[in-house]
């Protein structure tokens, strides 16, 4: 996969060519260089080099203190990074994939996103938690949940899914540095994408949306690895003479309204692509916002391309089926301006 | 004396049942001891009691389930209660005033509503700009998913009538409604109501510088946007004069006249560019003019915005009209059926008048009826106009 | 480190200090379930009676700077830590003038001044947290302690197993004790553990360890000197397992069918406070005067702690929402 559809920078000797992989990577060197409070803990992340091979290398760079193999205790070594970032560190607790994040959710939502509130500001959790997400690589019904959707809907926390090389590459720094916990969710398909980075490339906001393509007939919301799709699908919708608008939401919690409205009031038309399950989705909650906030602008019901509400199967066409694809997306969107 | 009470064990007691006394009245208790045994859903409690003294009474039986708080006896501490076992504060005393629901983050724009909307599938868009541009979404045919009118059809229909779709944050006066079809319903029912309806004319002329003494002395201390006018002190006068002549306030349907049980004044709005409407000012007649002047300005100005709702236009039980501004000095207005009688209002001229054999100048008015001879005739016409003069002599009471 | 310090000194002084420390836990206790049964507290509340003892015994010998992780059943040991007990009281009462503001209530006392982490209220859930508090003290080279107190209830839950491992793994100083009081809510150790005994289990993660009668607070505080002292010298955690039992129930709203009176007032001839008030009565170390002296001094200051928390003020509900996140501003990048 290429990151050559958006690629609005031009070839100099001062852009890299890069995968999305060493961008994160990068950004975790940088973080380590220059502030000493923060160290990478996570299953295999030393010895191994990271499952998905993002920490290659960095043992050896930068020693066992900063880079620490955990045993597999998700819940211990997750609430371990909540204490020593509660006790002056800046953490990075590599979850290998969200899938077994479910073993650390009582140290997430119990401690990490209540401790502020509920000790009346006396504590806080700065702490980053990275974790792998998403299907396409046959892994099956255990290995290929999308549950950002469940996080972002945690107060307390803040959850990102960068989806370019520009954001894995600094997404991470500006999370550190919050006081808040950060939850950031790499999509398992885009650590293989290659593209073009500014060789100076560094620290992004994390709490904007970004318009990736303008357009005036509808709106394309998604985030993650939805974004190729959607721009993929956004290609063929051109081709028929529609125009789509492909907003990257960037930040699922906050969600920013404001870049969304502005979009759907233009284009008066909204599909929102979402990995995660159809039912109780972060594309409902988005649809919610839309008619909270800009139900006057509405000139076609809103639609979403979710996962099929199945537990995600083995068999590369089955697999294919249970997640959104750009034909969906495309068809999604002749809907909403009654082109079928 | 102390009361001992049912008490509260955990977040989801409500109640208990007292199933055994471990004491009787007589026995001497200290602040600790278990003195009897409550029954809850999770089982049997033996519950302690905080003050030392006497039992002196048992206040509730055996077997009785009472809610918490509830007193279950009464103890006689010695003399004055220690510090630690006095008795316990009023239960509601510090109970926490009801969490109100967080405001909404976002409000919610005022939906336009459109009088006389049928169920038609127009998207939001659509109604919008529809609503806007005056045009009429029952008369139309939609393009969208199942007949659905969208945007592009109203503007598409806009087109056709020749009328440029403007953004929609402009918005020109009177163009709420579409003002051809205006002027024909206008027509239709005023050719109407000459055809129908018998009118007899009345004029009386009323001298109005008590009011506008009144009202100069009162709108002294008053910010411009809250000051009262004249019209308003016509206004309630007509209304409070209906209470007594009430062939005037009503309905002629069916060969009948139907009187209202309550008052709502029509005022007589024109609209820029030719429109013309008459909204009703409801039960008028118990309105403070403050509160009645308030409403008159919010009717002309959502009038002229075009932001009336269906049911003010539709029940008026009498119209009062006003041309003084335009310098008029009388007006014979004709009567909006189904209502029975239309008040006009010219302008305030100084008149030579005579006041104790005197000639001085005065502020005269002309009021003028128009009645229904269907169901009044003139002379209580003129006992209702003259019942209005009066009311205008002392504008404190209105 | 001399020996010295790691051994109780027994001079009237500190017994007198060491009782005064209980007996002020069991009276606060006994005020707030009064208060619970008139409604001024509220939600669930779970009282220490029949523990003071371990309270008392180990969080003195700590230093200020060391740290306290603590589960729901913590109001004596914030006591004991230095929490003033206005704040403890108006946190019960959940008035903003509590040290949690009040949005804590009886199972989250927080105090950042004494580095007292809660208060939580998941069972086995602090554990993870003092390991990594005692993670980030070993790595800014802080020569601090955090001490982790849990029931045995908590040794069932998967976080001990995790937490004890990884401490021992990455030699954390993490003071590790266990009240084990026998029930975990309404289930009896027995029910619930294929090994009964909690320190065995200590060895299997090889971590230094030992059991203690936790009904004799110089017991307590005996080994809690040898622990400290032991984690201080050498950076590695250990285990304290107080053997003690909660005379009253799990919690407020507890018709504790699960065990019998008898054995309830079996343990009540052995509790703490008693017991070791007749010992310093045989050893001529208190005179009546003394005990009611500090009975009254304790009233009075249990009695000032309720009118501060009656008089306590309600958080405002528009502040519903505030520090849900940090109220600095986040940097936009660089």
């Amino acid at each position: 996969m290429q990151q050559d559809a958006m690629q609005q920078q031009p070839v100099h000797a001062g852009t890299i060519e890069t995968t999305y992989r060493e961008a994160v990577r990068e950004a975790i060197r940088d973080a380590i260089k220059r502030d000493s409070r923060v160290f990478l803990m996570g299953e295999d992340v030393g010895r191994y080099g990271g499952c998905y091979a993002v920490s290659k290398g960095l043992l050896a760079e930068f020693g066992p203190e900063r880079i620490r193999d955990t045993p597999l205790s998700e819940s211990g070594f997750t609430g371990a990074g909540i204490g020593a970032a509660m006790a002056g560190m800046r953490p990075i607790v590599e979850v290998m994939t969200v899938n077994f994040s479910m073993l650390a959710l009582d140290q997430i939502l119990n401690n990490a996103a209540t401790i502020r509130h509920m000790s009346g500001n006396q504590f806080g959790v700065p702490l980053v938690i990275r974790m792998a997400t998403g299907a396409g690589r046959q892994l099956a019904a255990q290995h290929s949940h999308s549950l950002e959707g469940w996080y972002a809907h945690i107060p307390g926390i803040k959850v990102l899914a960068p989806a370019t090389l520009e954001d894995a590459r600094g997404m991470l720094w500006t999370a550190l540095q919050d006081p808040d916990p950060v939850l950031i969710f790499e999509n398992v398909m885009l650590y293989n994408m290659t593209g073009k980075l500014a060789a100076d490339a560094g620290a992004v906001d994390i709490d904007k949306a970004a318009v990736r393509r303008a357009g005036r007939d509808i709106s394309l919301i998604t985030y993650g690895g939805s974004l190729w799709k959607t721009l993929e699908a956004a290609s063929s919708l051109a081709a028929d003479g529609i125009e789509a608008e492909v907003i990257d939401l960037r930040s699922l919690r906050p969600l920013d309204d404001a870049t969304i409205m502005a979009s759907v009031a233009k284009t008066r038309r909204a599909v929102i692509v979402d990995e995660g399950w159809r039912s109780g989705s972060l594309a409902a909650e988005i649809g919610m916002r839309i008619v909270e906030q800009a139900f006057w602008s509405l000139d076609a019901p809103l639609g979403r391309v979710c996962s099929e509400e199945v537990p995600i199967p083995y068999p590369r066409h089955l697999e294919n089926a249970a997640i959104p694809q750009a034909p969906k997306i495309v068809a999604a969107a002749k809907a909403a301006l009654g082109r079928l | 004396m102390a009361e001992f009470r049912m008490p509260s064990l955990g977040a989801d007691m409500d109640a208990g049942t007292l199933v055994q006394w471990l004491v009787k009245p007589g026995d001497g208790v200290k602040h600790g001891d278990i003195i009897a045994v409550v029954e809850t859903q999770k089982g049997a409690i033996e519950i302690e009691t905080f003050q030392t003294g006497k039992i002196e009474k048992f206040l509730v039986d055996v077997g009785t389930k009472v809610p918490v708080g509830t007193p279950l006896a009464l103890i006689r501490t010695e003399g004055e209660a220690k510090p630690a076992a006095a008795a316990p504060p009023p239960l509601a005393a510090a109970a926490p005033r009801p969490i109100p629901a967080p405001p909404p983050r976002v409000a919610a724009p005022a939906p336009p509503m459109v009088p006389g909307e049928a169920a038609v599938a127009a998207s939001p868009a659509a109604r919008k700009l529809a609503q806007e541009r005056g045009i009429d979404l029952s008369a139309m045919t939609g393009s969208g998913p199942g007949g659905a009118i969208t945007y592009a059809d109203v503007e598409r229909r806009l087109a056709a009538a020749g009328v440029a779709p403007t953004a929609p944050a402009e918005r020109k006066p009177g163009a709420w409604l579409d003002l051809a079809a205006m002027r024909t319903a206008i027509a239709a029912a005023m050719a109407r109501s000459k055809r129908e309806i018998p009118h007899y004319y009345l004029e009386h002329q009323v001298d109005v510088t008590g009011c506008e003494q009144w009202l100069a002395q009162k709108n002294a201390a008053l910010p411009p946007d809250s000051r009262l006018l004249i019209g308003a002190l016509a206004l309630k006068a007509v209304a409070l004069a209906c209470r007594r002549y009430p062939a005037f306030n009503g309905f002629y349907r069916d060969n009948k006249f139907e009187p209202s049980p309550a008052v709502h004044v029509g005022v007589a709005i024109s609209i820029r560019g030719g429109g013309l409407a008459a909204p009703a000012l409801h039960d008028a007649d118990q309105l403070l003019l403050d509160e009645l002047m308030r409403r008159m300005r919010d009717l002309v100005a959502r009038t002229r915005a075009g932001r009336i709702r269906g049911s003010e236009i539709a029940d008026p039980t009498i119209t009062v009209s006003s041309l003084g501004e335009r310098g008029v000095e009388a007006l014979y207005g004709i009567i909006y059926p189904p209502q029975v009688a239309i008040v006009g209002l010219g302008k305030v001229v100084q008149r030579p008048w005579v006041i104790d054999g005197a000639i001085g100048p005065r502020s005269v008015v002309t009021l003028t009826l128009s009645g229904d001879h269907r169901v009044s005739d003139g002379h209580a016409g003129a006992l209702f106009l003259a019942e209005i003069g009066k009311l205008l002599q002392e504008p404190d009471k209105l | 480190m001399t020996l010295a310090a790691d051994k109780p000194h027994l001079s009237r002084a500190h017994m007198l200090d060491l009782l005064q420390r209980m007996i002020r836990i069991r009276r606060f206790e006994e005020k707030c379930y009064e208060l619970y049964t008139q409604e001024k507290i509220r939600g669930f509340m779970h009282l220490y009676d029949g523990e003071e003892a371990v309270a008392a015994g180990v969080i003195p010998v700590l230093e200020q700077r060391d740290r306290i992780v603590a589960t729901y059943r913590e109001h004596g040991h914030a006591l004991v830590r230095g929490v003033p007990m206005t704040k403890v009281m108006a946190e019960m009462y959940g008035r903003q003038e509590g040290c949690s503001r009040g949005r804590g209530g009886s199972m989250h006392l927080f105090d950042a001044a004494t580095n007292f982490y809660g208060g939580n209220a998941i069972v086995g859930g602090g554990l993870p947290l003092a390991v990594g508090l005692a993670l980030a003290d070993q790595m800014q080279r802080n020569d601090l302690v955090t001490a982790c107190f849990f029931g045995d209830g908590a040794v069932a839950e998967g976080e001990f197993h995790e937490s004890l491992n990884l401490a021992v793994l990455w030699e954390l100083p993490v003071l590790f004790v266990c009240e084990n009081n026998l029930y975990a809510m309404g289930t009896a150790l027995a029910r619930a553990q294929s090994e009964t005994d909690i320190q065995k289990k200590a060895a299997c993660y090889r971590l230094a360890s030992e059991a203690v009668d936790g009904m004799d607070v110089i017991a307590v505080e005996a080994a809690a000197r040898r622990a400290l002292h032991a984690v201080r010298e050498s950076g590695k955690p250990y285990f304290l397992e107080c053997r003690t039992y909660r005379l009253r129930a799990h919690s407020m709203f507890d018709a504790q069918l699960y065990r019998d009176k008898a054995e309830i007032d079996a343990w009540r001839h052995k509790e703490p406070i008693a017991r070791f008030r007749a010992w310093l009565e045989v050893n001529h170390m208190i005179h009546p005067d003394d005990l009611s002296r500090m009975e009254a001094a304790i009233d009075a200051e249990i009695a000032e702690a309720v009118t501060f928390a009656e008089a306590g003020t309600w958080e405002p509900v528009e502040q519903l929402t505030r520090f849900t996140y940090a109220e600095t501003s986040i940097p936009a990048g660089r």
